[in-house]
C-alpha cells in the first residue's frame, strides 16, 4: 500500500481547486491536486457564457457596482442564500477576474465607438465610451439588473481553466491524474486525507493531508438529462457524506437550465439570449412576455424553465421524432456575432444537430445544469463539521446561490472560492489544529474498508445490471424530481431509489478485467449516486414550498415564515439521510425577503421581514451618504475575507 | 436530405477495435469486431457506451463532456484522427475501425495518456504568461487595457483543446518522441502573440529552436487536417520557424 504524505489535497482540478491550490502554494504550502482526468478537461472548460464581475466597464454595464451584484445573487437565490457570503463574493470578483487578466486570459474587450446590438428582439445602436477602449467588457445574462458576465467568446471556461492549470503549472503544482478520491480517512473528528484509487491501473492507495479541499464540481448525472459531463457524478460530496459526520445542504435545488439542445441535453450558453435570442414555440410565437412581460427571456433560469414546459404541456410546443420542445432563435444576431461571440454554440449545433444557427432554428429544452446543494462550509469554506475538511466551487454549498445560480456566477464562484479557501486552509495549517499526527493503523483502516468494498462488489455475482439501475435512478430523477415537483411523485420517488440502492447489492459485474475495469468504477459510484439522490428526492419531499429551482406544484408559494432555512443532511449509516435545517436569520439580512422582481409575486412572508425592512431602510436613510459606514451598520463582511481581498474596487470613474 | 439523414437507421454496423489491456499480462494488442445497429443521431460516444453496456463490460475509451469541448475522446476513427464523441456514425461507412491515438502512452483500448504528455509539453514550453511584474499585481487597480483584435487573435490560439489529435497525425511526432508537435508550437505562438508574455523570441528559440521544436517539422499538413477546432495550425507553424530563423540570425 503506497502511502503519499502532503500538506494539502485538493480534490479536484477544476476552477475551484486549480486557485485554491495555488492559494496555498502562495503561502508555502505543499499541495496535491487529485482529479479524475487531466485537469484541463475538467467540467470547467465546458463554460461557456461568461464570468459575473461588476467591472462596469461598457455602457450596458455603467453604473454596476459590488451592490447590484449582490441585490441581483440575492434575488436570483430566492432569498436562500447567505447573504454575507454573497456579499464576500461580490467583493471579490472583479479581483478575480483582473488577477485572471494579469495571469493571461483573452477576456474579450470594449471597443469604443458605436455599436448595433440586439435589445428585446431589434437591433439598436449603443455607444462605447473613449475612455473604456481596451478595458474588460461583458454581456447580458439572465436575473441581472446590468450587464455583467465578462466573456472570452463562448469558451470563457476553457480560457480560464487553461490559464489557472498554466499558472499551477508554472507554480510547480503536481496534479495526479486518472485519481479517485473513493474514501474520507477521518478519525472521528478530523480529516485526515483520502483513500484514492488509479483509475488507470486499478490500485488502492492513501494520501494523507493535513488539509483536505473537495472540489469535485456537481452532481448532474442523477439525472438522466444533464447538460454536465458525464464525470459530474458528485463522487466529492458523496465520501464526505459517507464520513457520516460532514453534511450536505440545499441538496434538493437542483437547477435546470432553459436551453440545452434537444434531444442530446447539450449546453448552448444563455449568453445566446443575453446577446438578443429569443425563444420560440412550435408557432414560432416569441412566448417568454406572455408569461414575464418584464424580464422576458432573461428572468432567472429557474422561472424561464418552468415557463417554457409549462408552454409546452399547454400544447404549444414544436414535436419532433424525439419528442417536444421549443426553439431558440438567434437568426437576429447575425452570423458576424455568431462567428465571433457563439463560436462554440455554432460547432455544437453544427455537429450535433446539422444546424447553422446564423440560418436555422435550434431545438431546445430545459435540461438538468447545476447543483445548488453540496457540501456545507463557513463563510471560510471549512466544513463546521468536520474538522480538516474543506470544500469549494460547485461541490460545495459555501452558500452563495441559494436556491437559484445566476449565470456566470459558478466559474465566479469558482475562482473566488478558490482564493479564499486557499487562505482559509493556509490559516488552518499555521494553526494549532492544522497539525496531523494520523496513525497508520487509520491509514491502513480505511484502505482496507475499501479493498474489502470493492471485491464484494466484485464478487457478489448477482443478477443486476450496472448500467441498467444507473438509467432507472436516472429516470426517476429526470420523471419525479424535475423542474415540477409534487408529494406523491416525490414519495415515489424515495421509495424507488431505496429499492434501487437495495437492488444494487444484487449487481453482478459481467467483466472481472484487470486495471481500470470500468464497470466496477461505475458500480462503486452507482452505491453513492443513489445516496446523494436519495438526500436531493428526501429533501424535496420535505420542502412543502417552492422557492428558486424547487417547485412544488402542490405548495406553489415561497413560504418564508416556514422554510426560510437551510436544508443539511447527514448519513449516520442507515438506509436513509437524516436531514435537519437551520434557520436563516431575518434579522441579519442587509436584503430581507420580497418580492424578486420576476417570476411569482405572492409569498409567506416572515414574521421577521417587516421589522427587518423598517430598520434597514433607517439605516440606509441615516447612512446614506457614506457607503461604508452604511455596510458596517447593515451587515458588516470585509473581516471575514483575507486582509489582502478587503480592498475597495476600483472602477473607470474612480480614476482621475 | 443530408447523408446523416439518410443514413440514420437502416444499418447494422461494425466496429472493429482495437484491444489491448497493458494492466493484464496476458493481453496481447487484437482487433475485436462487434455490431450494433444504428439509430437515429447515434454518435461514436453513444456506440461506444451501448457496447459497453450490453456487449463488452471491459471495453474502455475516454469521454467527458462528450460536446466536442473538453479534447478527452481523441481516436483514430478509419485511421484517421478525430473527437468520436461528435462523430455521427450516419457519416461513416458501415465497417468502423477504432484504435487509440498513436504517439501517447496506452492506458487501455481506447484510451491513452494524452494528459501526461500535454503537461510534459507545457513545463518545457513554459506555456504560461512571463512577467515579473505579476508578483505585485495589483488586482483593486483597473485592468491593464487591451486592443480588442489582439484579445480576439489570441483566443483564437487559445482554442486548443490538447486533445492530441495533430499529433496523431503528425509524421514528424511518430519519428521524433520528443517533438512538440502542433500543439506545442501552437502554445509558444499564443504566448508569443500576446503582450503580457515578456519573452522575446530569444527566449522561445531557447525553447523550440531546434529538431524537436519549429525545425522538426516537415510540413505534411496532417495537423491542420485533423485540428477540431480548425486552428490555423500550418500558417502558425510557417510563421514561428521564420521568426525563430530571424531570431537566430540576429543573434549571429
Ligand atoms: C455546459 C455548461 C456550461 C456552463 N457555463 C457556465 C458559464 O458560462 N458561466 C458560469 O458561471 N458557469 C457555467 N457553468 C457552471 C460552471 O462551469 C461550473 O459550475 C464550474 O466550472 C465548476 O467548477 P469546479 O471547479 O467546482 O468543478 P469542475 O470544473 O467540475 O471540476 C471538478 C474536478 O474534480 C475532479 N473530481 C471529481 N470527483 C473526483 C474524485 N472523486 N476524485 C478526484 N477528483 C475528482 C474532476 O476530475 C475535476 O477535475 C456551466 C456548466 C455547464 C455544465
Amino acid at each position: 500500500m503506497d502511502i503519499i504524505h502532503t500538506d494539502v489535497l485538493i480534490i479536484g482540478g477544476g476552477l475551484a481547486g486549480q486557485r485554491a491550490a495555488i492559494g496555498a502554494r502562495r503561502r508555502g504550502l505543499d499541495p496535491i491536486i487529485l482529479s479524475l482526468v487531466p485537469a484541463k478537461r475538467s467540467h470547467s472548460a465546458a463554460a461557456q457564457g461568461g464570468m459575473q464581475a461588476s467591472l462596469g466597464n461598457c455602457t450596458g454595464g455603467a453604473g454596476d457596482n459590488e451592490d447590484v451584484h449582490f441585490a441581483d445573487t440575492v434575488h436570483g437565490s430566492d432569498w436562500g442564500a447567505d447573504q454575507e457570503v454573497v456579499r464576500m463574493f461580490a467583493h471579490t470578483a472583479p479581483k478575480a477576474i483582473r488577477e485572471l487578466a494579469g495571469w493571461g486570459v483573452p477576456w474579450n474587450r470594449v471597443a469604443r465607438g458605436e455599436h448595433e446590438v440586439v435589445v428585446d428582439g431589434k437591433m439598436q445602436a449603443m455607444e462605447e465610451r473613449d475612455a473604456a477602449h481596451g478595458l474588460i467588457t461583458a454581456r447580458n445574462f439572465g436575473g441581472t439588473a446590468k450587464w455583467r458576465a465578462c466573456y472570452v467568446s463562448d469558451g470563457t471556461g476553457h480560457a480560464m481553466l487553461y490559464t489557472l492549470s498554466n499558472r499551477a503549472i508554472a507554480e510547480g503544482i503536481p496534479v495526479h491524474e486518472r485519481m479517485e478520491a473513493i474514501a474520507l480517512i477521518c478519525d472521528g473528528e478530523r480529516c485526515c486525507g483520502a483513500v484514492v484509487r488509479n483509475l488507470a491501473n486499478g490500485k488502492l492507495l492513501a494520501y494523507t493531508a493535513r488539509a483536505t479541499c473537495i472540489a469535485t464540481g456537481g452532481f448532474g448525472r442523477i439525472y438522466r438529462v444533464s447538460t454536465n459531463a458525464i464525470i459530474n457524478e458528485g463522487m466529492g460530496a458523496a465520501i464526505a457524506l459517507e464520513t457520516g459526520i460532514a453534511r450536505l445542504a440545499n441538496m434538493e435545488a437542483v437547477q435546470f437550465h432553459p436551453t440545452a439542445i434537444f434531444p442530446a441535453g447539450i449546453l448552448v450558453t444563455e449568453g445566446c439570449r443575453g446577446d438578443g435570442g429569443l425563444l420560440l414555440d412550435g408557432a414560432e410565437h416569441r412566448f417568454m412576455p406572455d408569461y414575464e412581460p418584464q424580464k422576458k427571456e432573461l428572468a432567472s433560469r429557474d422561472v424561464v424553465s418552468r415557463c417554457m414546459e409549462q408552454h409546452i404541456a399547454a400544447g404549444h410546443g414544436a414535436s419532433s421524432r424525439f419528442g417536444e420542445h421549443l426553439w431558440l432563435d438567434i437568426r437576429l444576431l447575425g452570423s458576424e456575432h455568431i462567428d465571433t461571440r457563439l463560436r462554440e454554440v455554432k460547432e455544437i449545433c453544427r455537429y450535433f444537430l446539422g444546424v447553422d444557427p446564423a440560418h436555422e432554428l435550434i431545438p431546445v429544452r430545459p435540461a438538468q445544469h447545476y447543483s445548488m446543494g453540496g457540501i456545507r462550509t463557513d463563510s471560510s469554506g471549512q466544513s463546521p463539521h468536520l474538522s480538516g475538511l474543506f470544500a469549494a466551487g460547485e461541490a460545495a454549498c459555501w452558500d452563495m446561490h441559494g436556491f437559484n445560480r445566476l449565470g456566470g456566477n459558478s466559474v465566479a464562484e469558482a475562482v473566488v472560492a478558490g482564493m479564499i479557501v486557499g487562505e482559509s486552509i493556509a490559516d488552518f495549517c499555521a494553526s494549532p489544529a492544522g497539525d496531523l499526527r494520523v496513525s497508520s493503523a487509520l491509514v491502513a483502516d480505511a484502505c482496507a474498508a475499501q479493498a474489502r468494498e470493492l471485491e464484494a462488489i466484485a464478487e457478489q455475482r448477482g443478477k443486476e445490471s450496472v448500467y441498467d439501475l444507473t438509467l432507472a435512478m436516472q429516470d426517476t430523477m429526470t420523471a419525479r424530481v424535475g423542474i415540477f415537483r409534487d408529494g406523491d411523485n416525490l414519495a415515489t420517488a424515495v421509495e424507488e431509489l431505496a429499492q434501487l440502492q437495495a437492488r444494487a447489492r444484487a449487481i453482478g459485474l459481467r467483466s472481472n478485467a484487470p486495471g481500470a475495469n470500468p464497470e466496477l468504477v461505475a458500480a462503486y459510484r452507482l452505491r453513492r449516486m443513489l445516496k446523494l439522490a436519495q438526500c436531493v428526492a428526501l429533501g424535496a419531499l420535505q420542502r412543502t414550498e417552492s422557492r428558486g429551482a424547487h417547485f412544488r406544484a402542490d405548495y406553489p408559494r415561497r413560504d418564508d415564515a416556514r422554510w426560510l432555512r437551510r436544508t443539511l443532511c447527514h448519513w449516520d449509516g442507515g438506509e436513509r439521510p437524516q436531514i435537519d435545517y437551520e434557520a436563516l436569520d431575518v434579522m441579519r439580512m442587509e436584503l430581507p425577503p420580497g418580492w424578486r422582481g420576476y417570476g411569482a409575486k405572492d409569498y409567506l412572508p416572515h414574521p421577521d421581514t417587516e421589522q427587518r425592512q423598517r430598520q434597514v431602510d433607517e439605516l440606509a436613510q441615516r447612512y446614506s451618504d457614506n457607503r461604508e459606514q452604511r455596510q458596517e451598520a447593515l451587515m458588516p463582511f470585509l473581516h471575514l475575507l483575507p486582509a489582502h481581498l478587503r480592498a475597495p474596487n476600483q472602477r473607470l470613474e474612480d480614476t482621475p | 436530405m443530408t447523408e446523416a439523414a439518410k443514413n440514420a437507421g437502416a444499418r447494422e454496423l461494425e466496429f472493429a477495435i482495437l484491444r489491448h489491456n497493458p494492466a493484464d499480462p496476458d493481453s496481447v494488442p487484437r482487433e475485436q469486431v462487434f455490431t450494433l445497429h444504428e439509430a437515429a443521431g447515434m454518435t461514436l460516444f453513444i456506440a461506444l457506451n451501448e457496447l459497453r453496456q450490453h456487449q463488452d463490460a471491459s471495453l474502455q475509451f475516454d469521454f467527458v463532456c462528450r460536446a466536442g469541448i473538453c479534447g478527452s475522446c481523441g481516436m483514430l476513427i478509419n485511421g484517421r484522427p478525430g473527437l468520436a464523441c461528435r462523430t455521427l456514425t450516419a457519416d461513416l461507412p458501415r465497417r468502423i475501425q477504432l484504435a487509440p491515438l498513436p504517439g501517447f502512452e496506452l492506458i487501455g483500448d481506447l484510451s491513452v495518456n494524452t494528459g501526461k504528455w500535454m503537461r510534459g509539453m507545457s513545463e518545457r514550453l513554459e506555456t504560461w504568461v512571463h512577467d515579473q511584474a505579476l508578483e505585485q499585481l495589483d488586482i483593486d487597480a483597473l485592468e491593464q487595457p487591451m486592443e480588442p483584435e489582439q484579445a480576439e487573435a489570441i483566443y483564437e490560439l487559445e482554442r486548443c483543446i490538447e486533445c492530441g489529435c495533430c499529433v496523431g497525425a503528425c509524421g514528424s511526432a511518430m519519428m521524433h518522441e520528443d517533438f512538440v508537435g502542433a500543439v506545442g508550437l501552437n502554445q509558444i505562438a499564443r504566448f508569443r502573440l500576446d503582450p503580457r508574455d515578456k519573452r522575446e523570441d530569444a527566449d522561445y528559440y531557447a525553447l523550440v529552436g531546434d529538431e524537436s521544436g519549429v525545425f522538426g517539422c516537415m510540413t505534411l499538413l496532417g495537423c491542420e487536417d485533423v485540428c477540431p477546432k480548425d486552428l490555423p495550425l500550418a500558417t502558425q507553424i510557417a510563421f514561428l520557424r521564420r521568426r525563430m530563423t530571424a531570431a537566430v540570425i540576429a543573434r549571429g
